[in-house]
């Protein structure tokens, strides 16, 4: 693939020969738990990387901690290990800064969306160019299972023996909610869908957030089981595809509909007619439609639970307006003389 | 009418109203006009945190303190010669300052009974005698500034707002300050509103006209030039000389300057003026918080930029979890901490040294973190030039600490030749650095340089440097995840060793003692220098000996600290504190220091100082 299918990464510098996965794999032993869903996105990230075509020691990953924070140790880039929630503001002085870099960020459940909240939704508003891949298996592992903010109410764990209080993040909705410009969902071992979400947001020009669906087999087995097992997940789960009417059940018997009030409803096709289907429009201005897909799930059963791009819409990135600004200004007024500055407009001489 | 002409050698001033009467404004201009006179001066703007407390209150009350001679002077004075008091509020809250004898100028218009009530006094204080120790001069300046624009098509509310010109313009005839800089900065300033730039034109005039009828005064006061070395000069503030100091240091290192900064009193200046220069490439990210500012600059930092955040003490408590990140990553970056007064809020506006612990201790594990300190408004420039060096240089955050007396504080610079100014060398790392056992070639992040124990600076986009590094402890060259014991232990000292080694390039202190038979030191560190530097003055000019130093550098010392502390018989240290510095000059040399402490938001008086030195020298 050429980089042209990348017109957001058209400052990175192109790789002079073909790239293969085991031109991303670092000398280090990857050290997740056996099992762990994440060996699935890395081996995926690792093959999809050099279909980007950029030289490698123009990719940052950027973490945070967690489990999934480990992440950069194992792929031969650059990669900066951070704190706990602040990956994507270190991320946003990088980017911003040297536009040259493809940036992504790897955060979790608890890390993007507890501690580190502040810095993910306002990166999403500005609409930096990092990439965000978020993976959420709804427990705190790294700290031994403890419930996250996407944890279902009533989540029995060791910090809530009785059952936890708090009401869950729905990633999308919050994602959307926060201006947003590329929204995405995947699974951990759909390694054909994770690759082509991943390649969308690689087009995007912006932040992209793509939550990935991960197992964590130690501290919340078979959290996403349903819409990975071949007898429910096609009943459970809809593949969102821009342009398409947004259907899905085994046999595609399941379609979505807008009712009189503006809400969705998942309805039989055969019932209503495939005439009254909607499409999914992911590139729409308003995220309305997005946003209402986004609140189908049942959180707890997880039926109804869209996958793929729900938002993805053209918007300036910021570093690349702050890159415009300074250009501008440096036009009209022409470059700064230092001496200049120095001196001002209200000096006196002394002899 | 004639007047009489009289000259003085030093005079201060103290505009104060209320916030709303332009008093900043207005010194802002007295002091333009007297630097361009050739004194040498030195300001102290003193405002509320409130935007706008209510009118005529006490919390309310804004002030600006001017000194200005016909010599060089260290502070903006102890107390002022002459206060203009435009409202009772304004009178009583400076009154406990103002010396017998000195002027008061008042603005008799504001003296309203039910004025005089909100702030407390019974009785008006003009009339009642209880300022019979001063030279009262009670003016109508609202009425007259109000009768002078009467022929203007403005509004009562706007003629009213002018009377701070109208002020302005009777301390200019006062003192002899010339006129046309002030004309043509309102010529500017309201030329979009040419009726409101007219009359506060004419205000400015009918002030300094009544100064020259008005047989209220009879003296004006001359003050010539200050001797002065040779240059070209301009007024300069620290916030500003904050701002320009960190352009210069990325123009001298060849980088980009990237500030990632929350606004914040007293810093926000800062952010404001360096998002003025974008012509510099200056990049300002005004993040969504503390944390967020810092982790941006840390991100450019690892980057190849200057990463610099500002900020004030909350703001470096929250923040410092990710300068523990720096320097685990040993990435260069400038955390600059505009002190004001704490715990918690503290005092916003007001100024105080009581963050010196926390830059140097306020982070988990054995974090050490160089820490420099301007001594004055104009010394900014210099010293965040030299926190860049050091920062660039050595691979690590460091600590500026301004204050809020410095950040607004202002006073005459000469203004360096930029070729003169020492260029800072980035040494990006280009190449692999590390023979492997099987003889290829390697990159080690943590590979030091034996002179400066700096790690190698590989920004992403250096072909074949790619490594992963973190906040986790990493094996000492190579630079990989480490949980070893022994290699912990190496790393926490080699982290102090480097931040040590910072003081072989550390000028060693010189000490002014200029009879040099002092047999006591006085030291200081930050914006002190001022009233140290004059308390000095006045003990010799009674024959008495006193050595000074001063402290730029806090962490690591200069090598020859240590020397000096102990040749003197007793050593005086005056902080903004209570005893930071102190506590780890003891801890560290075992001198048995005697503190001066005071925190009251307010600067040290030169002449509380000189008799604290006093003291001591009489227990010799």
């Amino acid at each position: 693939m050429t980089t042209d299918a990348f017109p957001a990464l058209s400052l990175v510098p192109k790789a002079d020969a073909l790239q293969s996965a085991k031109d991303f794999k670092s000398d280090q032993e990857v050290r997740w738990c056996p099992g762990c869903g994440d060996y699935a996105i890395l081996s995926t990230v690792q093959s999809f990387l050099p279909d980007l075509g950029l030289k490698r020691e123009n990719i940052v990953f950027v973490s945070g901690i967690g489990c999934s924070s480990r992440f950069p140790y194992y792929l031969d880039t650059f990669g900066l290990h951070s704190i706990h929630g602040r990956a994507p503001a270190i991320a946003t002085g990088l980017a911003t800064s040297r536009p040259d870099l493809s940036v992504w960020v790897i955060t979790g459940d608890g890390d993007a969306l507890s501690i580190g909240g502040n810095h993910l939704i306002h990166a999403l508003r500005r609409n930096v160019n990092l990439k965000i891949l978020l993976f959420n298996n709804r427990i705190y592992g790294l700290t031994k299972g403890q419930y996250s903010p996407t944890s279902e109410r009533g989540k029995i764990t060791k910090s809530s023996p009785q059952g936890s209080l708090d009401y869950s993040f729905n990633p999308v909705s919050l994602a959307l909610g926060a201006e947003a410009t590329f929204v995405a969902r995947t699974i951990d071992s759909d390694r054909k869908h994770l690759t082509e979400v991943l390649t969308a947001a690689a087009a995007h020009e912006g932040t992209a957030l793509v939550e990935i669906y991960q197992n964590c087999n130690i501290f919340n087995d078979n959290a996403w089981e349903p819409l990975k097992d071949a007898d429910t997940r096609d009943d459970l789960m809809m593949r969102l595809v821009h342009g398409e009417p947004i259907r899905f059940g085994k046999e595609q018997e399941k379609g979505v509909v807008r009712k009189s009030d503006g809400h969705l409803e998942v309805v039989e096709v055969a019932k209503v007619g495939l005439d009254n289907i909607i499409s999914h429009d992911a590139h729409a201005k308003d995220p309305g439609l997005a946003f209402a897909l986004s609140r189908l799930s049942n959180p707890r059963t997880l039926a109804n639970t869209p996958i793929g791009v729900f938002r993805d819409i053209t918007r300036p990135s910021y570093d690349r307006l702050m890159r415009d600004q300074i250009a501008e200004v440096t036009e009209a007024q022409g470059a700064g003389d230092l001496q200049t500055l120095l001196y001002g407009n209200d000096t006196w001489a002394v002899s | 009418m004639s007047k009489q002409v009289v000259q003085l050698s030093r005079v201060v001033i103290r505009f104060a109203g209320d916030s709303g009467d332009g008093m900043q404004l207005t010194g802002d201009r007295f002091t333009s006009e007297t630097a361009g006179m050739g004194n040498d001066l030195s300001t102290l703007p003193d405002f509320p945190a409130e935007i706008r407390a209510p009118a005529g209150t006490l919390p309310g009350v804004s002030a600006f303190q001017l000194h200005f001679a016909d010599h060089d002077i260290m502070t903006p004075g102890d107390s002022p010669n002459v206060l203009v008091a435009m409202n009772p509020a304004a009178l009583k809250a400076n009154l406990g300052d103002v010396p017998r004898g000195a002027d008061i100028i008042v603005n008799t218009d504001e003296f309203t009974k039910r004025n005089l009530v909100k702030v407390g006094y019974e009785a008006n204080p003009i009339e009642d005698g209880s300022l019979d120790a001063f030279k009262v001069h009670p003016i109508a300046l609202t009425s007259m500034t109000v009768e002078a624009l009467k022929e203007f098509d403005i509004s009562k509310k706007d003629a009213e707002r002018a009377k701070n010109m109208f002020a302005l313009g009777l301390l200019c005839w006062l003192y002899h300050r010339p006129t046309e800089g002030t004309v043509d900065f309102l010529t500017a300033k309201f030329g979009k509103n040419p009726e409101i730039m007219k009359a506060n034109l004419r205000a400015f005039e009918a002030g300094w006209s009544y100064g020259e009828t008005t047989e209220e005064f009879s003296i004006q006061y001359e003050i010539s030039p200050a001797p002065m070395k040779s240059g070209t000069y301009r007024n300069m503030s620290g916030n500003l000389a904050l701002s320009y100091g960190l352009i210069a240091a990325a123009k001298l290192s060849g980088l980009t300057l990237f500030l990632g900064s929350y606004p914040i009193t007293p810093a926000s200046d800062i952010l404001h003026e360096l998002s003025r220069h974008k012509r510099f490439g200056v990049m300002t990210f005004q993040a969504e918080d503390e944390i967020a500012g810092v982790g941006a600059a840390i991100g450019a930092a690892y980057g190849g930029a200057l990463g610099v955040t500002t900020t004030s003490g909350p703001g470096v408590a929250l923040k410092s979890e990710a300068i523990g990140l720096a320097v685990s990553l040993e990435l260069p970056l400038l955390v600059v901490d505009v002190q004001r007064g704490g715990p918690s809020t503290g005092l916003p506006t007001k100024t105080e040294q009581a963050d010196l612990l926390q830059a140097m201790f306020g982070r988990n594990g054995e974090a050490p973190v160089p820490i420099v300190a301007p001594q004055s408004p104009s010394d900014c420039f210099f010293a965040a030039i030299e926190a860049a060096r050091i920062a660039i240089t050595y691979r690590t955050p460091v600590f500026l600490l301004s204050d809020g007396y410095l950040a607004n504080g202002s006073e005459p610079w000469c203004v360096p030749d930029v070729s003169s100014l020492a260029l800072i060398e980035p040494n990006f790392a280009t190449e692999l650095n590390h023979e492997a056992a099987d003889g290829t070639m390697e990159f080690w992040p943590y590979l030091r340089d034996p002179e400066t124990l700096a790690r190698p600076w590989a920004v992403p986009g250096t072909a074949g440097l790619e490594h992963r590094i973190g906040g986790i402890e990493k094996a000492d060259g190579a630079g990989t995840i480490s949980y070893d014991p022994e290699n912990h232990d190496k790393m926490v000292r080699l982290r102090q060793a480097k931040v040590d080694a910072v003081a072989r390039t550390i000028p060693d202190l010189v000490v002014d003692d200029p009879d040099d038979d002092a047999r006591v030191l006085i030291l200081g560190w930050g914006s002190t220098y001022g009233p140290i530097g004059a308390a000095c003055r006045l003990v010799r000019a009674e024959g008495k000996s006193v050595a000074q130093i001063h402290l730029r550098h806090l962490n690591p010392f200069p090598a020859n600290l240590e020397t000096i502390l102990k040749s003197y018989d007793r050593v005086i240290l005056p902080e903004m504190n209570l005893g930071q510095l102190s506590m780890l000059l003891r801890a560290k040399y075992l001198v048995d220091i005697i503190g001066y402490n005071q925190v009251r938001g307010m600067p040290f008086k030169s002449d509380e100082l000189a008799a604290v030195i006093t003291d001591v020298l009489q227990s010799l």
